[in-house]
């Protein structure tokens, strides 16, 4: 049995050995620092299916819990990260091109390694019940995506990405420090298990204070989890940032914040008082979010962006599920979600970067033909595309679904109507890129596109899984939390 | 139930035959071998059927989420039967007059396949979930089908198309988690028959707004009065095979749906809704109608006309007793045929002349005498002459609507506005015997126009109906001629299914 504690330093150590083999020169070649670090991040995976009990002065102090909710999401991570790195091979002829070296590959290795770091950062945060706690792993996490996703230094929109991010990442966690100081100054607590019981007691003239720091920390939240109206660095942030690096923030980091959102916000369930006004503010942004994700997401023609507008959308129907939480099968079916739109969106990126690499961009317009010059891999974006509009014998669909019935069964029938209407925009644009590869003629000197073999089982795999889920969702229900 | 439900290989055959198109087979003879093999399969089953029996039979079970009661529930009754004929009967006439695209004839194959099993998959469930779920399927083929070898302004079409249906079925799914919320708690379930029972004994409460959203969901897969307007748009792009597909069997799949789930089990919304149902399928009669005579191309003119004769059939569900279901589910089985066959010979016209203009074809009968012959038939069935299927079944929802005589599942107390005597129900089944004046107009209009008159030059040397389409052709006005004159066949199969459901 190991500890649990031990995965994550275990992770911090192989970060730590990577960047050591990379700075004394252990191999010449940058892409073997990724198979290691696949290689390490596996073992790890594998780990979490023995680790023990959690040990008792952690218990005691209540700042880091694993339940089942956490070792779900810390897999989770492990096999974004994963994923993460796979893409990244994949894509480290542009990041060479895009770096400036004195020597070839020069500078590269970090792309492999920081990752693993953030990786570390994001199984933290999971298991963070403690404001400081869920503060410092989100600062571990955000501060290795400001070097990822400004990594591309010569191209432009790469440095202006890695700016925006800065600045408005900076500023969100100026509001969740100010949040947290609140709930500190209100309850005298940072441990979130101690605020629910102290909750009840806390006189009601400090109520708006507590209120006020609630609304800090949703706003700092909603950042993370690209909810509007905080969305405002998605797009520019999702186009510059690299390929893989892109997939990361849109996938871990959005689900990381969907956790801590819930355990933020869990306490504050269970008091009346707060209870209708959180939910009011979780309607109003699901509202929010949803019509500002799909409606926007309509005239993009950048594949990259009208992903970024995607995974806004998608925030949407999360939110959806937490304002629905009330119902037994909510909690499941946003954990059930996130896991679908980790499966497609991946798929989405992995099968992005060969395409970027053979027709030198990620406009919609780069896909058109792709079905007469690779047909399996535009099979697969097919049935990327088809998951995340919701069609049906997809995960997608059954995510949307689960989503629907929580919902409707707490009553919420405007955000479910509106929901209607956005799902009809979502089926708009995931279909543009349908229509590309399959009505759009290829470029007259267009070939096969080339793929590397592990990035070809990677889709291969993330395809097959979204199929399968969509027509036996019971395999990743039996499991879930 | 742990035995495996035949109609499964239903399913499978068209999934596989895909795969194998897929991987590199010969795509048209897999997937006329898969077709053939399909129909007989069904053929056999039939055979195997115990009419006599209420309640659906060759049934399996397999649970997908039994936290929310949704099963893998194949099953079939008389009605879900005669569905399956009409889907297996069609998608063989289908791929059979089908014409190889110049590239990529195995997309096109594969989602002709798709759409097939999709069908039969609807058709065959008994759980609702899985029946609105198989209908998805053709969501996608459609879309390639309409946009990549579609004719006239495809792309619009197919994006019309697609935005309609993925909306409407979206309504369609709130309707049905209305439907699975409206049952009692710890006792919900997706399957059919577990619905339909609990109905009976008033376990679901008869909620009209529920039953709105399952009326319009399926009403705009079905080109219900104010939103069919993706409808003939999309088939007069359509390429013939999928037009047969879509209009004659994946369309009736709303109406299949509304008998089914609404009639039993929201009788009395129904009625309380009936006058604003009784507006849209004036609309869709009379408006569509007249819309229909206008059209200058054949094309076009074949979708209004499909989307006028939805309104027969709403009009039969509206009347909600036993004789004018019946003949609504006739006329799901006529329809599907008719309009199958007149979009091939749409599309066989199209492909000797290139265009579909009244005003530029005419007297191509003379060189073309077996197609024109064909045309002349299925105008008529298509206009409900007597000995064609269409007869049989307008006149029974005529009957069944005029009448109107109060059943078990007909609420007794209902304040119709009368006028001269007549109720509502009556005004409008006159509306819909004028109806039949209309199609007359147009489709013998369009009979005169295409296939009478001198023939020009240019046409004097169209190739005539040969090879497999000849065969698909012969196979529907055999079947449509065959069942227009033994009707009671089909009544006897369909009804024990809507008696007792």
């Amino acid at each position: 049995m190991i500890d649990p504690v031990f995965l994550e330093v275990s992770v911090v150590v192989l970060g730590i050995f990577l960047l050591m083999a990379e700075a004394f020169g252990l191999t010449k070649e940058k892409s073997t620092l990724a198979w290691w670090a696949i290689g390490g991040l596996a073992a790890v995976f594998i780990g979490t299916f023995f680790i023990g009990p959690n040990s008792n002065s952690f218990e005691v102090s209540g700042f880091y819990v694993v339940d089942g909710l956490s070792l779900f999401f810390k897999r989770f991570v492990l096999i974004s990260t994963i994923l993460v790195l796979v893409m990244s091979v994949d894509y480290l002829p542009i990041v060479q091109r895009l770096v400036p070296a004195e020597r070839p590959g020069a500078g590269s290795g970090e792309f492999f390694i920081l990752p693993v770091f953030t990786c570390a950062g994001l199984m933290w945060m999971v298991s963070a019940t403690d404001f400081i706690m869920i503060f410092c792993a989100l600062e571990l996490v955000t501060i290795s995506f400001y070097i990822q996703v400004a990594y591309l230094r010569r191209s432009m929109s790469s440095l202006e990405a890695g700016t925006k991010y800065l600045i408005l990442g900076a500023l969100s966690t100026g509001f969740l420090v100010y949040g947290i100081t609140w709930f500190f100054g209100a309850t005298g607590q940072t441990n979130l298990v101690t605020i629910r019981e102290v909750l009840p007691l806390v006189p009601v003239a400090n109520h708006p204070a507590i209120l006020f720091g609630l609304a800090l920390v949703l706003v700092a939240l909603g950042f993370k989890i690209a909810a509007a109206p905080f969305q405002f660095w998605v797009p520019d942030v999702y186009q510059g940032a690299p390929t893989p690096v892109t997939a990361y923030l849109a996938v871990a980091s959005k689900a990381a914040g969907f956790l801590v959102l819930i355990r933020v916000l869990e306490p504050f369930f269970t008091v009346p008082s707060f209870q209708n006004k959180l939910f009011l503010a979780l309607v109003l942004l699901a509202l929010l979010t949803l019509i500002f994700g799909n409606l926007a997401a309509i005239p993009q023609t950048n594949f990259k962006r009208l992903l970024g507008y995607s995974s806004i959308a998608h925030a949407g129907y999360l939110l959806m599920g937490l304002a629905a939480i009330g119902d037994t099968f909510a909690g499941g079916a946003v954990v059930f979600y996130l896991s679908g739109y980790l499966l497609m969106t991946f798929l989405a990126f992995l099968i992005l970067v060969p395409v970027t690499k053979a027709s030198g961009g990620d406009d919609i317009a780069h896909f058109n033909g792709l079905a007469r010059r690779s047909p399996g891999l535009a099979l697969a974006m097919l049935i990327a595309a088809a998951s995340l509009a919701g069609v049906p014998f997809t995960v997608g669909f059954f995510g949307k679904f689960f989503i629907f019935e929580a919902a409707m069964n707490q009553g919420l029938y405007l955000l479910v109507l509106v929901g209607i209407v956005t799902v009809a925009s979502g089926f708009y644009y995931y279909f543009k890129v349908i229509r590309a590869m399959y009505w759009q003629p290829a470029p007259e000197d267009a070939g096969p596109v080339a793929i590397t073999k592990t990035s070809s089982v990677a889709i291969f795999l993330l395809a097959m899984l979204i199929l399968v889920l969509g027509v036996y969702p019971q395999l990743l229900i039996g499991i879930l939390p | 139930m742990s035995t495996v439900s035949p109609l499964l290989f239903l399913i499978l055959i068209p999934l596989v035959a895909a795969v194998l198109v897929m991987l590199g087979g010969k795509s048209r003879t897999i997937s006329l071998l898969a077709s053939a093999l399909n129909l007989i399969l069904l053929l056999v089953l039939a055979t195997k059927f115990r009419a006599s029996e209420a309640g659906f039979q060759f049934v399996s079970s397999f649970p997908v989420v039994p936290q929310l009661g949704i099963n893998f529930i194949l099953g079939a009754d008389g009605l879900s039967f005669v569905m399956l004929f009409l889907s297996t009967a069609v998608t063989l006439a289908a791929v059979a007059v089908a014409r190889p695209p110049v590239e990529n004839d195995r997309w096109f194959y594969i989602s002709l396949l798709m759409i097939s099993a999709g069908v039969i998959g609807a058709f065959a469930s008994v759980d609702v979930f899985l029946f609105y779920m198989f209908h998805e399927l053709a969501l996608i083929p459609t879309f390639l089908l309409i946009g990549i070898w579609g004719s006239g302004d495809r792309q619009a079409a197919a994006w019309k198309a697609t935005i309609y249906l993925a909306t409407g079925s979206f309504v369609l799914l709130l309707g049905l988690i209305g439907l699975y919320l409206l049952q009692p708690l710890g006792d919900r379930s997706f399957d059919l028959r577990h619905i339909i029972q609990l109905a009976e004994t008033g376990l679901i409460p008869d909620n009209p707004i529920v039953y709105l959203l399952l009326l319009f969901g399926f009403g705009t897969l079905v080109s219900l009065f104010p939103f069919h307007t993706w409808a003939p748009q999309a088939y007069a792009s359509a390429p013939a095979p999928a037009a047969m597909l879509h209009a004659g069997v994946l369309k009736k799949f709303g109406l299949y749906g509304l008998i089914r789930i609404c009639a039993p089990v929201f009788p009395e919304s129904i009625q309380a809704l009936l006058p604003l149902l009784l507006v849209l399928i004036v609309g869709n009669i009379l408006y569509v109608g007249y819309v229909t005579i206008a059209q200058r191309k054949l094309d076009t003119m074949l979708g209004y006309s499909s989307v006028m004769h939805m309104g027969y059939i709403f009009l039969g569900f509206a009347a909600l007793n036993v004789v004018s279901l019946t003949g609504a589910s006739l006329m799901l089985l006529s329809h599907g045929l008719t309009v199958a066959l007149l979009f091939a010979l749409c599309g066989e016209i199209r492909e000797r002349t290139g265009t579909l203009e009244f005003s530029e074809l005419g007297g191509i009968a003379r060189a073309t005498p077996r197609l024109g012959l064909a045309f002349g038939f299925a105008a008529m069935a298509s206009v409900g002459l007597p000995g064609f299927i269409g007869f049989a079944s307008e006149l029974m929802v005529f009957f069944g609507a005029f009448v109107g005589e109060p059943t078990q599942m007909r609420a007794q107390t209902q304040a119709v506005a009368e006028v001269f005597r007549f109720n509502s129900i009556q005004i409008v089944t006159i509306c819909a015997v004028w109806g039949i004046v209309i199609s007359a107009i147009y489709m013998l209009r369009a009979y005169r126009k295409i296939f009478m008159g001198p023939l020009p030059e240019r046409w004097s040397r169209l190739p005539d109906l040969a090879g497999l389409p000849r065969v698909a052709v012969v196979l529907l006005i055999g079947v449509m001629l065959f069942f227009g004159f033994f009707p009671q066949l089909l009544v006897n199969l369909v009804t024990p299914a809507l008696l007792q459901p």
